[in-house]
């Protein structure tokens, strides 16, 4: 069994990776002028709507529910969809789905599909595998053009070249595209435009596209795909064949529950009142768009995410990553330093639990705690809390280290007053390491100075000032 | 009213002068504390760094069971107390410790929580003629939702200059271990929160935590900012005749010599 690319590495070390990202001006100048605009939008956004709040807890309860009766859910979407003419197959992991995609592709005969942006299907690491079956895929979304052509990762859930600016979209473009004109600008409209006719060919020519689903709807069978650029569109309605892969989380009881959710989504992601393009599809429409449609339903973790009851909040996630957008981690490492590909506080919590902790053990403790990303989550993810179980779990898979000795051994301190009372009598041997000391005291003393230590401690003085007030009360 | 006051373990054994201003501001509103000596830490440090101690529950739920209201001068240590005690409970199956602690919990206040929703008011005659930017810190500001409370207490300070922190809202990058465990990124957060804080000309800044002020603090000493840290407690202690008189103390704590000096001067 393989997750496949849903960790890049084993055990991605994220305090070594971000050390190289904060050192990196020119990402940290990116991503910091993309986040600061994007949450802005947001903000205002939200401010507009005054039942913002209702609409949270709405999309949660919504959420909750689906998961509290997953089964009962899957089978009926199996049927809805079945019944308007998909083909639904089921994949417990990466392996399973991606040979089940390439299978699919293999029997239309063709080499070259479409892709629509989606998370999922960079979790399984799909193109990867259908390169291997000889089937390249075109990534049509733009951000998601541009980390293909470049030959890199995607370092943000909605705009996966967030890293990038605009002069090195340029360059990527000039080497990597072929048909890109030779005096391109760095002028947004030009990059879209060479974009624009680069993909156009495709579009005409391609056969079979694959897609991932924002939302699947039970009672109808439907999926749903919101993008603001309309590429997603082309490929949902040109081709012959449409294969799409969807996390079993995704799905939504009703259609009516749409109405909760392309609220929250878009002013959350992009900071719109509404997604520009909402592709809605339920089976095969005979004579109208593509006559073959495939949904392969994957696992790939979920299911274990849901036996724990912290840690299950997760799968309500509508990957609209405003969480990332607002994170102070985020802003100041970018994503691929979580070495994951769901990144930022999102990722900190669902990619530990869908791979197990110990493959991913340095990503609970990628965060300060500092709050943000709850407060901004269209479906309430109490992400902070998750982060302290998930630690607790990594702490508990570890044998003893430096650290637990020293936490265990402060904790037993603080278990009598006796013990206590003496150990803070040793506060100003802290005065010989105010400035630096041994690791990992040096971890501290690096930036900052300790403070210095107090004459006495409060309790001391609280011990002294009661005896002198009895003393003057006896007088 | 029985009232107790946590001071939480870092007061308790470095930052001594926050505590004090506790005591002084509430004495001052006829509000007496005790505060019980069997008490020890809450446990946050462990529980953030993935260590559920659940004897130190125990013993915050033993210590402080028996009185009307416990408050805290920290709105990290208070927010634990009120969402994490409970869970630790749970984790380590313990349903009636759970129980216990979420009473305890419901009666446990951040100091301002506790001067304007029990003692009931923001004012509390304080005198500080200082330019003065405040940190919201987050978990006080996310976990515990004391929201403009402390700022409606600072807005009272007679001869106070309170200026508005840029990017207020933002992580100052402490985080208890994060700031050993992710010391670069911590450190990168620290840079940006000190140049909102250079920027706005204070002479002090002033937060409900210790704790953050410790990191900030620490950071603006080494690169010999001219900034002090104050707990909101010390400045709301300060009158004109008494505490610190208004006048800025010229070390984060009292030290040996500087209590000397104070002796023999007197
Ligand atoms: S965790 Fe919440 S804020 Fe983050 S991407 Fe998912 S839904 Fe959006």
């Amino acid at each position: 069994m393989s997750a496949g690319e849903t960790i890049w590495v084993d055990n991605p070390p994220f305090p070594a990776n971000a050390r190289r990202a904060v050192n990196d001006a020119q990402l940290r100048r990116n991503i910091r002028n993309a986040t600061s605009t994007i949450r802005q939008r947001r903000a205002t956004m939200v401010e507009e709507l005054p039942d913002w709040q209702q609409l949270r807890t709405a999309g949660a309860a919504i959420k909750d529910e689906v998961l509290a009766r997953l089964d009962r859910y899957l089978e009926q979407f199996e049927q809805a969809a079945t019944q308007r003419g998909a083909h639904v197959h089921w994949a417990r992991d990466a392996d399973e789905a991606n040979s089940i995609v390439g299978s699919l592709v293999a029997a239309t005969g063709e080499r070259e599909v479409l892709k629509v942006k989606s998370m999922v299907t960079q979790e399984i690491g799909l193109v990867g595998a259908l390169a291997k079956r000889g089937i390249s895929a075109y990534e049509t979304d733009l951000a998601e053009l541009i980390v293909q052509l470049g030959r890199d990762r995607p370092s943000h859930i909605v705009v996966p070249a967030i890293h990038k600016n605009r002069s090195e979209i340029r360059k990527i473009f000039l080497n990597e595209m072929g048909d890109a004109p030779a005096d391109l600008s760095d002028d947004p409209h030009a990059l879209a435009e060479a974009a624009r006719q680069h993909l156009r060919r495709k579009f005409f020519q391609a056969k079979v596209a694959i897609s991932g689903a924002n939302f699947a709807i039970a009672q109808t069978g439907s999926l749903l795909v919101a993008e603001s650029e309309g590429n997603g569109r082309m490929c949902l309605t040109l081709p012959e064949t449409l294969i799409s892969v969807v996390g079993i989380e995704k799905l939504l009881p009703t259609f009516r529950d749409l109405e909760v959710f392309l609220q929250l989504l878009p002013r959350s992601s992009t900071g719109e009142r509404m997604n520009p393009y909402n592709s809605v599809w339920t089976g095969v429409t005979p004579g109208d768009g593509p006559q073959q449609v495939h949904i392969v339903l994957l696992d790939n973790g979920r299911t274990k995410v849901l036996r724990d009851h912290i840690g299950r909040q997760a799968l309500r996630c509508i990957r609209c990553a405003a969480c990332l957008n607002v994170c102070p981690v985020y802003e100041r490492t970018g994503g691929h330093a979580y070495g994951a590909t769901y990144p930022g506080p999102i990722g900190a919590v669902l990619t530990p639990q869908l791979v197990g902790v110990e493959h991913a053990a340095t990503l609970p403790f990628a965060s300060s705690l500092c709050g943000y990303c709850y407060e901004v989550c269209p479906v309430k993810i109490d992400i902070p809390t998750v982060l302290v179980k998930l630690r607790h779990d990594v702490v508990k898979a570890e044998r003893a280290s430096p650290e637990s000795v020293l936490l265990t051994a402060t904790g037993a301190v603080m278990k009598g007053r006796r013990r206590w009372t003496l150990a803070l009598r040793l506060a100003p041997l802290m005065r010989l390491f105010r400035h630096g000391g041994p690791p990992p005291i040096s971890r501290w003393t690096a930036v900052r100075d300790l403070p210095e230590p107090p004459r006495q401690s409060f309790r001391d003085w609280w011990v002294t000032r009661s005896a002198t007030s009895k003393q003057a009360d006896q007088r | 009213m029985r009232v107790a006051l946590f001071t939480t373990c870092l007061v308790d054994a470095l930052f001594p002068d926050a505590g004090r201003a506790t005591v002084e501001v509430l004495e001052r509103l006829g509000q007496p504390v005790e505060f019980p000596l069997e008490q020890t830490c809450c446990g946050q440090m462990h529980a953030n760094s993935g260590y559920f101690d659940v004897d130190l529950v125990r013993r915050y739920v033993e210590v402080f069971s028996g009185y009307d209201a416990v408050v805290v001068p920290s709105g990290s240590c208070a927010a634990s107390i009120r969402h994490q005690h409970p869970m630790i409970a749970r984790a380590a199956g313990e349903h009636w410790l759970a129980k216990r602690a979420e009473a305890i919990a419901a009666k446990t206040f951040e100091l301002s929580q506790f001067l304007i929703d029990v003692v009931g008011t923001d004012d509390v005659g304080a005198h500080f003629p200082h330019r003065v930017t405040y940190h919201p810190t987050c978990h006080s500001m996310r976990m515990l939702d004391v929201g403009d409370r402390p700022l409606r207490l600072l807005r009272n300070v007679r001869g106070i200059d309170l200026v508005e922190l840029p990017r207020w809202d933002e992580c100052c990058g402490f985080g208890g271990t994060f700031s050993i465990k992710n010391p670069d990124v911590s450190a990168a957060m620290l840079a940006d929160k000190m140049e909102a804080v250079i920027g706005t000309g204070a002479e002090v800044l002033c937060a409900g935590d210790r704790s953050c002020l410790m990191h900030i603090g620490g950071g603006l000493d080494r690169i010999r900012a001219g900034v002090r840290t104050l707990h909101l407690a010390e400045i709301l202690a300060s009158t004109e005749t008494g505490y610190h008189q208004g006048q800025l103390p010229t070390v984060t704590t009292e030290t040996a010599e500087t209590a000397e000096t104070a002796e023999t001067a007197r």
